[in-house]
């Protein structure tokens, strides 16, 4: 049996295979909640980065600005370091939940929180760029109609915001998903960690009792191959959206 | 977080400086050659990308989509190992900078391609009927036209990677991530958590906000201008 021949018994192994479709979940799914929570806390970042400018709010705009400024220019790597030994795991992460051994889900969880608060910082800046295209008449005319500060953001302002940020937003979920595969770094839990797992034990299934390059190119190309789809697909839908947008 | 207030972890951070500082270091040189490589890259794949013949065209636009769609963490670590397991192991350092200059170069080369096209199809005419040669209708004619639609996000990816640097770490890289966490997790100086933390986003920062303050800026004058020359062109 030829080297390559064993590479493809490895992926069409079905506990194999299964242990890599349950990372590509794992993925998918600690990318969608961070991008969830971002867009709410990145939004708020965002408006209090750009409108707590007055003398006695001040203090607010320049903590976001701080916060969006610091993670925005620091890698993900160390935030999710700084989780593991800054973020508490509450009990329902202590234990043996989706699979995983009681350990594993508390690192999920402390490298889930580092993504998401890595995530905020750079929605943040989104929503503000969405912010800052609506032009001033929008407030001026929200304000002579009664509205107060906060129906006015959450009425007439962000929803017209959100619609200009949607096609940068949906990137952001390729570029989250990209970002996921440094929980590899902490734990064995999602696609990429599961991919260098499973080619660490790849002796033990390709029939020639070790690791050949052949098992590198079978395994890495299969994830390349899922990531590629899950972002492209992704990738032409914003493209659609843009060009629906401008036409 | 430990170690914060206490005098003695901070000494300990300050005894073994040398392993930071060695750390950025290698942190900027791998950055530094990355750069080098993801402008090369950039720059070819981005003028053949904008450039008139077919094949070409589909050949930049697979290199960036490919690179573009999958995460750099995994195209570093496949690069590894099929180096490593044909045995043709080049070391940590030059891995990551060919990672890094492959993935960021394709980053740059849609800078490019959006920098030329930005530039009205008369001066290419122009240039071309005057009788220079492709590269200097791009070095004399386009390039002194787009540069300031190319360099703020240009200024942007190079943040980007000098912040995927700590890719290395996956590999048992010596950057300054790497370092910082076998620093803090080592047998005989563990435990400083938050000083050297503290030290390594600093540096980070240090490194990486300068440029993004100056891309923004860019950015913005560009803008205004742009408002600018609409405005004229609607009186």
């Amino acid at each position: 049996m030829t080297q390559l021949q064993g590479s493809f018994q490895i992926i069409s192994n079905p506990s194999v295979l299964g242990y890599l479709l349950k990372g590509l979940v794992f993925t998918l799914i600690i990318s969608a909640v961070a991008v969830l929570i971002g867009i709410a806390f990145g939004s708020l970042l965002a408006l209090l980065r750009n409108y707590c400018i007055s003398p006695q709010n001040k203090i607010l705009g320049t903590l976001a600005s701080v916060y969006i400024e610091v993670f925005r220019n620091t890698p993900l790597l160390l935030w999710i370091f700084v989780a593991l030994v800054l973020i508490p795991v509450p009990p329902v992460f202590k234990k043996k939940l989706f699979g995983l051994t009681s350990v594993e889900t508390g690192l999920l969880f402390k490298g889930a929180v580092a993504l998401i608060l890595f995530t905020s910082s750079i929605i943040a800046e989104i929503v503000r760029g969405g912010l800052n295209a609506i032009p001033k008449g929008q407030f001026e005319a929200a304000h002579s109609q009664g509205f107060g500060t906060v129906q006015t953001m959450r009425l007439i302002i962000l929803p017209q915001a959100f619609r200009h940020i949607v096609p940068t937003l949906l990137s952001q979920v390729i570029t989250t998903i990209k970002d996921s595969s440094y929980l590899a770094n902490i734990a064995v839990i999602e696609l990429m960690a599961r991919t260098r797992q499973v080619l660490s034990a790849a002796y033990q299934y390709n029939g020639t009792g070790q690791v050949n390059v052949s098992d590198v190119f079978v395994l890495f190309g299969f994830a390349f191959a899922i990531y590629f789809i899950i972002n492209f697909a992704l990738s032409l839908v914003v493209r659609r959206i843009r060009k629906n947008s401008h036409g | 977080m430990s170690g914060l207030f206490s005098a003695a972890s901070w000494e300990t951070v300050w005894k073994y400086r040398s392993t930071f500082l060695l750390g950025f270091g290698n942190t900027l040189l791998t950055a530094a050659l990355g750069i080098l490589l993801a402008l090369a890259l950039g720059a070819v794949f981005g003028l053949m990308a904008a450039g008139d013949k077919p094949v070409l065209r589909a050949v930049a636009r697979v290199y960036v989509e490919f690179i573009q769609n999958t995460p750099v963490l995994l195209q570093l670590c496949f690069i590894y190992y099929a180096l490593a397991f044909s045995g043709h192991s080049i070391g940590i350092i030059p891995t990551g900078i060919i990672a890094l200059g492959i993935y960021h170069g394709a980053y740059m080369s849609e800078v490019f391609r959006a920098g030329i096209e930005a530039v009205p199809k008369g001066q290419f005419e122009a240039a071309r009927s005057q009788g220079f040669t492709y590269f200097e209708e791009m070095w004399y004619i386009i390039l002194p036209q787009t540069i300031k639609i190319i360099l703020p996000p240009m200024v942007n990816q190079i943040v980007n990677l000098m912040k995927n640097t700590s890719c290395l770490y996956l590999i048992g890289g010596s950057d300054l991530i790497s370092l910082t966490y076998s620093f803090v997790t080592g047998a005989t100086t563990g435990g400083a958590y938050a000083p050297a933390y503290l030290v390594c986003g600093a540096l980070f920062f240090l490194m990486c906000y300068p440029l993004s303050r100056l891309a923004g800026s860019w950015e913005k004058q560009l803008k205004r201008r742009e408002a600018m020359t609409a405005a004229v062109r609607t009186k």
